[in-house]
């Protein structure tokens, strides 16, 4: 009974959202009171009933209910408990109930810190996610019901797949998809300033936070993605630019853009139409990466086989979505005008230039993920295009965003005389450009590391991360120079500032692990006999054999390496190559031994035949490999630290003195 | 400058940038694109010579063999029809196996083999990568 209890909660959510999605869309346009009433009640609603499906689906999953289809596809008895509730979203039917659920819990809290808004703009906001609502929870019920029995029951599941039986997985997929559905609330706004013509300051002011939060929880997602295969998939790669891993990049790198755009209309009345461009963009991109690794025409580690149904569902709700969005914005954008001016050398004009290559790169990344589509589609056969091409164009347009990025807190808005600019820049540059092109020389021996090479890709990278620390420190020598106490000054300057540059030195923090990384790594795939030496990059790694060890759920060749540096031991690994019971499928457990300069990484690859316990072993050390992960960390913090500022929590008293249209926040003074 | 004049030179900047973009996606993608057979396709001579490509099907049951180091695996991709030796030095993903699907990416060599220099097998006991599935489909349909 308590399954078909979820299956019954689905429809009732679906009524309430399409309810939600007609009446308060239409209070808003008639101006009717009572119509736009409903919205928060029906959001609330929606809420407590996909909750409560989800819910019911958790209940299935840890009481090993095998009667229904999907816990019996991905879950087991043997399963240990935190998996169990994991593997809610370990396939199909259920990572979509987990969307849905992150949606409506958006949706409440958009109805809970809503007051100080006007009716008309939080029954639009919760009209348009209503809908989205509906579309999704219309797919579950359609084409991938999670509650589906399967009679008679199977006496035992399929259990999860061992890729995800990791801690990693317990919450990667729900803080990327509080990302991906976060951006629905972004766009809402948008779409709702378009029904409502009135697209100002105010408005920018109100979707910023919102838009802010979902870009951290992606930023956060991306990482534990990231970091997940780092270790999970056993080959020490962060990045394979797979389609899915493109799949959620391209949101992001809009998102990015969006939040920058979003300052500018926010603080300048600037680029309007651009920024409700983005935010449309960057849902769609959104939903697009939903159609790419749900409906099976991508392989990856993330796409479950499927039926075609779906793929046309999701597709038909992307054109839907994508194309009523572009036409309401041919409509109305004429109406929401362009906004301030600016002169071509602004902080305006620098923050355009870096939303277009981040709009630019997104594109290409875009193209690089679809072309094997269409090429396949048009009958050119199959292809496929590798990270090589994503490299090559990817990073020819990230250096002078970078250098822009550098500027751009340096410029004031408006207009910025370019002799002034550079006078304030060049001993900033110039320090940076000297260590960038020195250090090389000489960090592979105070490091030693095995390479020590000159190369042109790693004093670029070193360039572009000093460059950015450097106009950091110029920028708060700036705000703190003068007269007065130092504290008190430290003090004066906004949340918001520092979450800027905590941001941007978390990208010059991921720049350094990159460049390291890619220029210093040592890789080597050896034949170890009981008893081998390998030595490599200074450090001396020991074979000492494999034995058996039992898991709660696999059986598992446990391998030891002790590592020695100078004749002391720095560490003991312990590489697995486990399999699992249920499947039968084998898993390849790496060993790290992570450390602020380098990363110790070894996995066992298979053991030889016909020799006396010796087996293929993979050795990595991977210099500097943790900043990347750590500079993540702290673009997500800066977000936390942006979204923490007083200013966005006025009340609707304050917004409506200082009169809607104009621009709130220099009358408060902040300027970051 | 003119109004006029500045909005030429946006127009300008911008259709440089756009130009620039594409031509570094084209280029990239001259470059990096990989094309994909079939064994039987190899075996009539349509895959390219000095290019890599990829080519995927069944890893044929027995074709297994190991050299001394314990690294270089020479194993035979086939489509049930035709095959093709592959020789490939390096550590094999945890799902290849004899009998299952298989992608691998080299170039054809002199010696009628290819030289891998990544292969691929996926993620789930279950799943069959579809270049694999799609080469022993066509060699099928031939039949």
């Amino acid at each position: 009974m308590i399954p078909e209890l979820g299956h019954f909660s689905l429809i009732i959510a679906l009524f309430l959202a399409t309810t939600l999605g007609v009446l308060s869309i239409l209070g808003a346009q008639r101006n009717s009171r009572a119509l736009m009433g409903v919205a928060r009640p029906l959001a609330y609603g929606m809420f407590v009933f996909v909750a409560l499906a989800f819910g019911v689906l958790a209940h299935a999953f840890l009481s090993n209910d095998f009667s229904v289809l999907y816990v019996a596809q991905h879950s087991n008895s043997q399963l240990p408990g935190q998996y169990r509730f994991a593997a809610i979203w370990g396939g199909h039917e259920g990572s979509l109930l987990l969307w849905a659920l992150l949606l409506s819990v958006w949706a409440a809290s958009v109805a809970t810190f809503s007051r100080h808004l006007p009716e008309e703009m939080v029954a639009r906001v919760l009209g348009v996610m209503g809908l989205i609502e509906a579309g999704f929870l219309l797919f579950m019920l359609l084409t991938s019901n999670p509650f589906t029995r399967l009679l008679p029951a199977a006496a035992d599941g399929a259990d999860l797949n061992p890729l995800l039986q990791d801690p990693g997985l317990v919450i990667h997929p729900p803080m990327l998809y509080m990302g991906y559905v976060g951006f629905s609330v972004a766009y809402a706004f948008a779409i709702s300033a378009l029904l409502g013509g009135k697209l100002d300051a105010t408005w920018a002011r109100w979707s910023r936070p919102w838009t802010t939060v979902a870009w951290v929880f992606m930023t956060i997602g991306i990482a534990l993605g990231s970091g997940w295969a780092y270790y999970e998939l056993g080959w020490g790669g962060w990045w394979f630019w797979d389609p899915v891993e493109n799949a959620s990049f391209m949101p992001w790198l809009l998102g990015t853009a969006l939040i920058h755009s979003l300052a500018v209309t926010e603080k300048r009345g600037a680029f309007k139409s651009w920024t409700v461009l983005l935010a449309i963009g960057a849902f769609s991109l959104s939903l697009l990466g939903t159609f790419l690794v749900r409906s099976g025409v991508l392989t990856s580690v993330h796409s479950f086989a499927s039926d075609p149904r779906r793929g046309i569902f999701i597709l038909g709700f992307l054109v839907v979505v994508v194309g009523a969005s572009l036409l309401l914005f041919a409509w109305r954008a004429p109406k929401v005008g362009l906004g301030g001016k600016f002169d071509m050398l602004s902080r305006e004009s620098l923050l355009l230039s870096n939303n277009v290559l981040l709009s630019v790169a997104s594109a290409s990344v875009l193209i690089g993920t679809l072309y094997p589509l269409f090429m396949d589609a048009l009958g050119y056969g199959k292809l496929s295009v590798g990270a090589p091409y994503f490299q090559a164009v990817f990073v020819p347009l990230m250096v002078p965003m970078v250098f822009m990025m550098g500027l751009g807190p340096l410029a004031r808005w408006k207009k910025m005389a370019a002799p002034d600019l550079a006078s304030r820049v060049k001993w900033g540059f110039a320090g940076a450009l000297v260590v960038a092109l020195l250090l090389p020389f000489t960090m592979g021996k105070i490091l030693s590391l095995e390479s020590h090479k000159w190369s042109f890709l790693i004093a670029l990278g070193l360039l572009m991360s000093f460059w950015i620390i450097a106009s950091l420190v110029i920028s708060l020598k700036q705000r703190l120079s003068g007269e007065g106490d130092f504290v008190q000054k430290l003090r004066r300057q906004s949340p918001s500032y520092y979450g800027m540059q905590l941001a941007h030195l978390g990208v010059a923090v991921f720049i350094i692990g990159v460049t390291m990384v890619k220029g210093y790594e040592t890789e080597r795939d050896v034949r170890m006999n009981v008893g081998d030496t390998l030595a490599a990059g200074g450090y001396e790694f020991r074979f000492n054999g494999v034995s058996q060890v039992t898991g709660p759920n696999y059986v598992s060749g446990m391998g030891s390496v002790t590592v020695h540096k100078d004749g002391r031991l720095v560490t003991e690994l312990h590489p697995e190559k486990r399999v699992y019971n249920v499947s039968g499928m084998p898993l390849t457990e790496a060993s790290i031994q992570p450390g602020l300069f380098r990363d110790l990484y070894v996995s066992l690859g298979e053991p030889i035949p016909e020799s006396d316990g010796a087996w293929a072993v993979r050795i990595y050390i991977k210099p500097f490999v943790d900043w990347i992960w750590a500079g993540c960390l702290m673009m997500a913090l800066g977000g936390v630290l942006a979204i923490s500022d007083r200013r966005y929590r006025i009340h609707q008293k304050a917004v409506a003195r200082a009169g809607n249209g104009t621009i709130v926040g220099n009358l408060q003074g902040q300027t970051s | 400058m003119k109004p006029r004049q500045k909005r030429l030179v946006y127009i300008v900047v911008a259709l440089a940038a756009v130009g620039l973009a594409v031509g570094l996606v084209l280029n990239a993608l001259k470059d990096n694109v990989s094309l994909y057979f079939t064994p039987t396709q190899v075996y009539n001579k349509e895959a390219p010579i000095d290019r890599s490509f990829r080519i995927g099907g069944l890893v044929e049951k027995g074709s297994m063999k190991r050299e001394g180091d314990g690294l270089t695996v020479h194993f035979v991709i086939t489509d049930l029809k035709k095959s093709l030796p592959v020789v490939y030095k390096g550590i094999l993903p945890d799902l290849f196996k004899e009998g299952k699907g298989v992608v691998a990416q080299g170039k054809m060599e002199a010696d009628g083999v290819m030289h891998a220099s990544e292969v691929l097998a996926k993620h789930d006991e279950n799943y069959m990568p579809p270049e694999a599935a799609d080469a022993l489909k066509k060699a099928k349909s031939v039949q």
